[in-house]
């Protein structure tokens, strides 16, 4: 427990994750907000620019908590780690100095413009500044991934050594590290994760309002739009998205792969198994419900085909925590179905005009909305704990990256004052966005006539 | 390639002095000069809709850092470890006290992030100024091009020296006044009726305090760190930024003395800016220098990334650049003139 790098990586993992609460729900809204606007310009559409105001004033205190957290992210990468920001800087400074030029600047610039000055600008610039926060967070988010991409899957670098000696990467072909194929996959898929946090989000605040019996049209309109939008991205997320960023990790990551299943053994007509708790001493699955021969299929399109088990690996290249790798992807997986199925279902009874009427379901959408942040934060943790031993793919590990100068008396001070920070944090924006949830839709239409 | 980069990230720190400056300086003052929650509303409407955009400067120069120079920025960010970390709190506890506050009609919720803004506002610029200090005055960076050293020792300049020593806490504290003064200059243009008149009435004793301890910081960086001064008489540059930011110094008497705040403002940002590229004029090419051996110094040239990674990050850094100017033109467009405190619910 007093090795540095130890609160290092729990440090930046619990950094991470808790600031991607915030932009998932961000990214997500952005988009639903551009959509209730959009349907909101229609004459007779009224509730739709009161529903996008409402989700507007949400989305800012979401927005601040997000800004908020993702600065010490940018600083951790030199405090924590120094010896990977000096090896890699030469090619996602690149990324990073991009985000901050291109994607932060737009999204800080029409922000107050969005949430404060719609009477100020009017509408047409209103709805130009929805697609600004729309387009704003959407590229911030694929530079990040474009970044991550590269530690996964690392292509357009050259190594170069300094009169020192010192090895550091360079960017060599910018194009090819931009529109690296699994930065495009990975994108895709975690967009499509984030649009799902949004849309169970929206729905569950339609829901609350529909079981209540107030805001009738309001509800009506959010639960309308939240599950169409909640069963598309569901779907997508799953497939072609999540299949084939699966498909990826098969490709170039393959004892990756092989840990997410907790395949010990190769062999062809490989399972997938549904649930069991892998046992890395004895390399094997205990209790294992499987389906035979999906694995093969969903990975290589062939029920016959070879899937490497760990067996076929040396052991200093398995990811270095396979039982929680394991359970984040099976967690993903599980909930990702269990979406799909909630909003097939409601939008089955939306089509049929019975969602409104049909309590049972109604509490389920309400309750639903923290699983999508749960299955965005393992998708997360498969990606980056599958990842490991590597901080590079193949170039760096992870013990190579840490700030060597740095005690963990240092490290272990600044986590707990983190934690202590983020819990606080967290129990704010909780009860402002709940606040504004209670306040429910009506207010702002009220101000604007009076206005 | 590297000489421009190292202006390039210069630049961007001094547009965000100016810029965020002006935030932190609108709450190390609004306690004093913004009284009834309508006057705190009317401060925080004047920075609510810039001070986001004006934080990015940060994260953007840190960018151009990490592009152009990943070694400094390593060696620095973690070598400065627990300074670093106050700086990430501080900007969170800023950003949430703007944030946050107006949201809630309650006297004490108010009440609290008002003191959140104003204690973060005072800690950022003094913590600004003691890592400027540090550059200025030198770490132990060793043979392998990092260092690491505690947040304060002995409170002197030698060796084993801490972020905070007697010189870097003074040029903190020279920072801090010069932010208040330009933020009381940046109320005095946006504001009218009592925060105006307070702000005003600030404006001069504040301007009184930065002559004051520039002329103190000045002998001290000479006691530090002489050398900075070696070069300033031979650096046309440095002559060019030494002129800008006394015209600057003059331009913010004269605004003050004519009641022309805009114009004071700007004398205001062109005195941030032409002292922060003065002290880089000086210190060029040196980016951190080692106290140990002036060969384990990082410079421009051996913490460079290399010539191919500095011309790609130019092209795009030249399409970015000027669109995110443009951006805070539209904003201080939209938002020109006087600032009222927005209706209840309707703004900051």
């Amino acid at each position: 427990m007093g090795d540095p790098l130890f609160w290092h990586r729990l440090q930046f993992g619990f950094t991470a994750a808790f600031h991607y609460l915030y932009p998932q729900l961000t990214m997500g809204l952005a988009l639903l907000i551009v959509v209730f606007k959009t349907l909101g310009k229609s004459p007779g559409n009224e509730r739709y620019q009161d529903l996008a105001r409402f989700w507007i004033r949400v989305f800012g205190i979401n927005f601040a908590t997000g800004v908020v957290t993702g600065i010490p992210m940018e600083f951790q990468f030199g405090t924590n780690w120094a010896r990977f920001s000096h090896f890699s800087g030469g090619v996602i400074g690149q990324t990073l100095g991009m985000e901050g030029m291109f994607a932060f600047f737009l999204e800080s610039s029409f922000l107050g413009l969005l949430i404060w000055s719609e009477k100020k600008i009017g509408p047409k610039l209103h709805y130009l500044a929805a697609w600004a926060l729309f387009i704003g967070s959407w590229l911030s988010g694929y530079f990040i991934v474009a970044t991550d991409a590269f530690m996964q899957h690392p292509i357009g670098y050259t190594i170069a050594t300094s009169a020192e000696n010192i090895r550091t990467l360079q960017v060599e072909s910018f194009w090819s590290f931009l529109l690296n194929p699994w930065a495009l996959a990975q994108y895709f898929h975690n967009m499509m994760g984030a649009a799902v946090t949004g849309s169970f989000f929206v729905t569950a605040v339609g829901a609350y309002w529909a079981l209540k019996g107030i805001h009738t049209e309001h509800a009506r309109a959010t639960l309308r739009v939240g599950v169409i939008a909640g069963l598309l991205t569901s779907l997508i997320v799953a497939f072609p998205s999540g299949d084939h960023q699966g498909k990826m990790v098969a490709k170039y990551q393959p004892v990756s792969l092989a840990a997410m299943e907790g395949r010990f053994q190769s062999g062809t007509y490989a399972e997938l198994n549904f649930i069991g708790q892998p046992n890395v001493a004895e390399q094997k699955l205990d209790n294992p419900i499987k389906m035979p021969g999906a694995l093969s299929f969903i990975a290589y399109g062939s029920f016959s085909s070879n899937v490497k088990g760990l067996n076929e690996f040396p052991q200093d290249q398995w990811p270095t925590n396979i039982e929680l790798l394991y359970y984040s992807f099976h967690i993903m997986v599980g909930l990702g179905t269990i979406f799909i199925g909630i909003m097939g279902l409601s939008v089955l009874l939306l089509w049929k005009e019975r969602l409104e009427h049909t309590r049972p379901l109604l509490w389920v959408l309400m309750l639903a909305f923290p699983f999508p942040f749960i299955a965005n934060t393992a998708g997360w943790m498969v990606a980056e704990l599958g990842r490991q031993p590597w901080l590079i793919y193949g170039l760096m590990r992870t013990s190579e990256g840490s700030s060597e100068m740095v005690h963990a008396g240092q490290t272990i001070f600044t986590s707990l004052g983190f934690a202590g920070l983020y819990v606080v944090l967290w129990f704010l924006s909780a009860f402002l966005i709940l606040r504004e949830i209670s306040h429910g839709p009506a207010k702002e239409a009220t101000t604007n006539h009076t206005n | 390639m590297e000489m421009l980069w190292f202006w390039l990230v210069s630049v961007m720190v001094a547009i965000y002095s100016v810029m965020d400056g002006f935030d932190f300086g609108a709450g190390i003052l609004h306690l004093f000069v913004a009284k009834t929650n309508e006057e705190r509303r009317q401060v925080l409407g004047a920075i609510g809709p810039l001070w986001d955009g004006n934080e990015v400067w940060l994260l953007a120069g840190g960018g151009a850092m990490f592009l152009a120079f990943p070694r400094t920025l390593a060696a620095g960010f973690s070598g400065f470890y627990l300074a670093m970390f106050m700086v990430v709190w501080t900007l969170i506890i800023r950003g949430i006290s703007i944030e946050y506050r107006s949201h809630v009609q309650d006297e004490l919720w108010r009440a609290f992030w008002d003191r959140g803004f104003a204690f973060a506002s005072i800690l950022m610029p003094i913590l600004l100024g003691a890592a400027l200090a540090n550059v200025i005055r030198g770490v132990p960076l060793d043979k392998s091009g990092y260092f690491n050293i505690p947040l304060f020792t002995d409170f002197g300049t030698g060796n084993p020296v801490g972020i905070l020593d007697w010189f870097t806490v003074l040029i903190g504290v020279f920072v801090l006044v010069t932010i208040a003064a330009h933020g009381a200059l940046f109320l005095a243009w946006k504001t009218d009726g009592p925060v105006h008149d307070r702000s005003r009435a600030l404006a001069k004793p504040l301007w009184a305090g930065v002559v004051g301890l520039w002329v103190a910081a000045t002998i001290a960086t000479r006691t530090v760190s002489p050398e900075i001064y070696d070069h300033f008489a031979g650096s046309f540059l440095a002559w060019l930024f030494f002129v800008v930011y006394v015209a600057g110094l003059a331009t913010v008497f004269y605004g003050i003395l004519k009641e022309r705040f805009l114009l004071a403002f700007l004398g205001s940002g062109a005195f941030i800016i032409g002292i922060l590229a003065t002290t880089a004029a000086c210190v060029w090419p040196v980016m951190l220098k080692s106290t140990l051996n002036p060969g384990w110094s990082l410079t421009a040239q051996n913490a460079s990334v290399g010539s191919h990674g500095l011309a790609t990050g130019l092209v795009w850094w030249i399409i970015g650049f000027p669109i995110a100017v443009g951006y805070v033109a539209l904003l201080f467009k939209i938002h020109r003139g006087k600032v009222k405190a927005a209706a209840e619910g309707e703004g900051y």
